[in-house]
């Protein structure tokens, strides 16, 4: 009896040293796992309770249904909130990238008197709570006499992005080899030709990242649009009120949906970068 | 000539719309900050009088959630960065050629909406999702125990949702470092503990300011994840602000409140990065 449990017991603590050794050399790789598996947990929750046969409110698991995908508008006004968001990110998104990339231009590429003004200029909105810079610009509006709606809203988000643009464009500017465009000018290429020939497609991939970026802030916001939209539902708001009493399923197709989109367009642009290296 | 006015020229609209759109705004803020209702007026009909003891009231009135506020962002600040740390510098020097699958990894999660991913917790963690039943099956919390409605739920809501401003700058300038110097490190009889605290940390320190700061900044002035994941007990002051804004129309105090949250956040922020010693931030 004796015999056969030491016989049994020798490789049991033998494969569990194994197994403490393993966990020594893989630490990290063990803490990767859980750290990953914590940031996916919420992902993965939207995403199991889009397919929730749920009704109104998507609290409990009632079996498994097709039904919200294919018909996401189901449920009352959430098309509607995801359109104004949409339209609110693309026109916030236009204007804050083409302002800031210009402001990244001149920071990044020229020395003149207030340069290092400007660049506290830049960082003073991102260094702002949002609450504040949500409430500030509702006081103007309302001093102004101008309605809380849609286009304060543009506005609002074209103000708080246009910093991401700049340091974003900016960085990129900075990484330029400025010898390429010595070169072009040795070519005789004159600067509006080298701008448009040289500095700009190379400088393309920051300015599209910073654009990337500004939508998914825009999209994203809820704080500053809280205050500065009046009665305009945008997604955010659309969650916000529906969580006391559950959001509908369909926002959690909506937001899966954006999960998916937003992986495919970053994964593609991951892939031409690697092709432009190559 | 032409040269000279260039970026001036690039500048022009963008700063104006900056000054009109944020310098502006927080000039009239100030200015709304002191004013008082008009005597016999409607609600929300207020007049410049130069009143400074808004501010005193406003925080006499309020200093609980200031405080709760600035601990909460504190605790949800070192928890980002003691999750973040290892995590970037896995991903900088231990993950070879999966280092940008990895990194999109870290961002992947927070393209799913932030208050959808803030409701996500309050249901996983509330009464009917799957962490209480099993915590309370196992014997580690009681049975009268919950978890939503918690300053844990807002601290851990508010961790989990800054997490990407964390990891990223820390990624960044851990990734920065030379791999020999630390070989070096090593050369020089120091061990692996002695090799982080005396190279690697302070070549990060950029990365942990700026994380830190990113982090702290947004969560001090959160109210999303305390309405959701909070109770009345948990309110900060982003949930004084709005409430005195939309439902008691008290323009004066929310502003005085704004200005004392950012003038805090300011005088915290200075002090720490003299204190890090880093100042290339910006």
């Amino acid at each position: 009896m004796n015999k056969k449990l030491a016989d049994v017991s020798t490789p049991r603590i033998s494969s569990f040293v194994k197994f403490q050794r393993w966990f020594g050399r893989n630490l990290i790789r063990v803490y990767m796992f859980i750290a990953f598996t914590y940031l996916f947990i919420p992902v993965a929750y939207t995403f199991a309770f889009s397919f929730n046969d749920s009704g109104k409110s998507n609290l409990v698991w009632k079996g498994f249904t097709l039904n919200n995908w294919q018909n996401p508008c189901g449920a009352p006004e959430v098309c509607n909130a995801l359109a104004n968001s949409i339209k609110i990110g693309f026109l916030a998104t236009l204007f804050a990238t083409i302002l800031g990339t210009m402001i990244a231009f001149a920071i990044g590429r020229h020395n003149f008197r207030g340069r290092s003004t400007s660049n506290l200029l830049i960082f003073l909105p991102m260094a702002t709570p949002e609450i504040v810079l949500g409430a500030s610009l509702l006081s103007l509006f309302l001093v102004l006499k101008i309605n809380p709606g849609f286009w304060p809203t543009v506005i609002a988000h074209v103000m708080f992005c246009i910093s991401f643009v700049v340091v974003t464009v900016k960085a990129r500017i900075a990484s330029l080899d400025p010898r390429l465009e010595q070169a072009a000018m040795d070519l005789y290429a004159n600067e509006v030709q080298t701008f448009r020939r040289v500095t700009l497609p190379l400088v393309a991939p920051g300015i599209a990242g910073a654009a990337l970026l500004a939508f998914s802030l825009s999209f994203d916001d809820f704080i500053i649009t809280n205050f500065n939209s009046g009665t305009v539902i945008t997604f955010p708001k659309f969650v916000y009120t529906a969580a006391a009493r559950g959001i509908p399923a369909q926002a959690n197709v909506i937001g899966s949906g954006m999960f998916f989109l937003a992986l495919a367009i970053v994964t593609a642009g991951q892939i031409l970068n690697r092709r432009k290296v190559r | 000539m032409g040269k000279i006015r260039t970026p001036y020229l690039l500048l022009l609209p963008g700063f104006g719309f900056l000054f009109t759109f944020f310098i502006l705004p927080i000039v009239n803020l100030a200015q709304t900050s002191t004013q008082t209702p008009v005597g016999g007026g409607d609600t929300g009909q207020y007049e410049q009088t130069f009143r400074f003891q808004n501010y005193v009231d406003a925080f006499v009135e309020n200093k609980e959630q200031f405080g709760r506020s600035f601990v909460y962002a504190i605790i949800a600040t070192f928890l980002a960065l003691a999750i973040s740390y290892p995590l970037a510098y896995a991903i900088a020097f231990k993950s070879g050629k999966y280092k940008n699958f990895f990194l999109v990894l870290v961002v992947a999660p927070f393209f799913t909406s932030f208050l959808l991913r803030t409701v996500a917790w309050k249901q996983i963690l509330g009464e009917e999702g799957f962490v209480v039943p099993t915590l309370r099956d196992l014997g580690i919390i009681s049975h009268s125990t919950t978890l939503t409605s918690t300053a844990f739920a807002v601290v851990m809501g508010m961790t989990y949702n800054f997490l990407p401003f964390m990891t990223l700058p820390l990624y960044a300038s851990i990734d920065r470092i030379d791999p020999r110097t630390l070989e070096a490190s090593g050369d020089l009889y120091a061990n692996s503990f002695t090799t982080f605290r005396k190279v690697t940390l302070p070549l990060s320190m950029p990365g942990v300011v700026a994380g830190t700061l990113l982090t702290f900044i947004p969560a001090a002035g959160d109210y999303v994840n305390a309405s959701i994941l909070g109770s009345p007990n948990t309110k900060m002051i982003g949930n004084v602000i709005e409430s005195r804004y939309f439902k008691i129309v008290d323009y004066p105090t929310a502003a005085a409140l704004s200005f004392t949250l950012m003038a805090a956040i300011l005088i915290l922020v200075t002090l720490y990065i003299r204190k890090a010693g880093t100042e290339e931030l910006v």
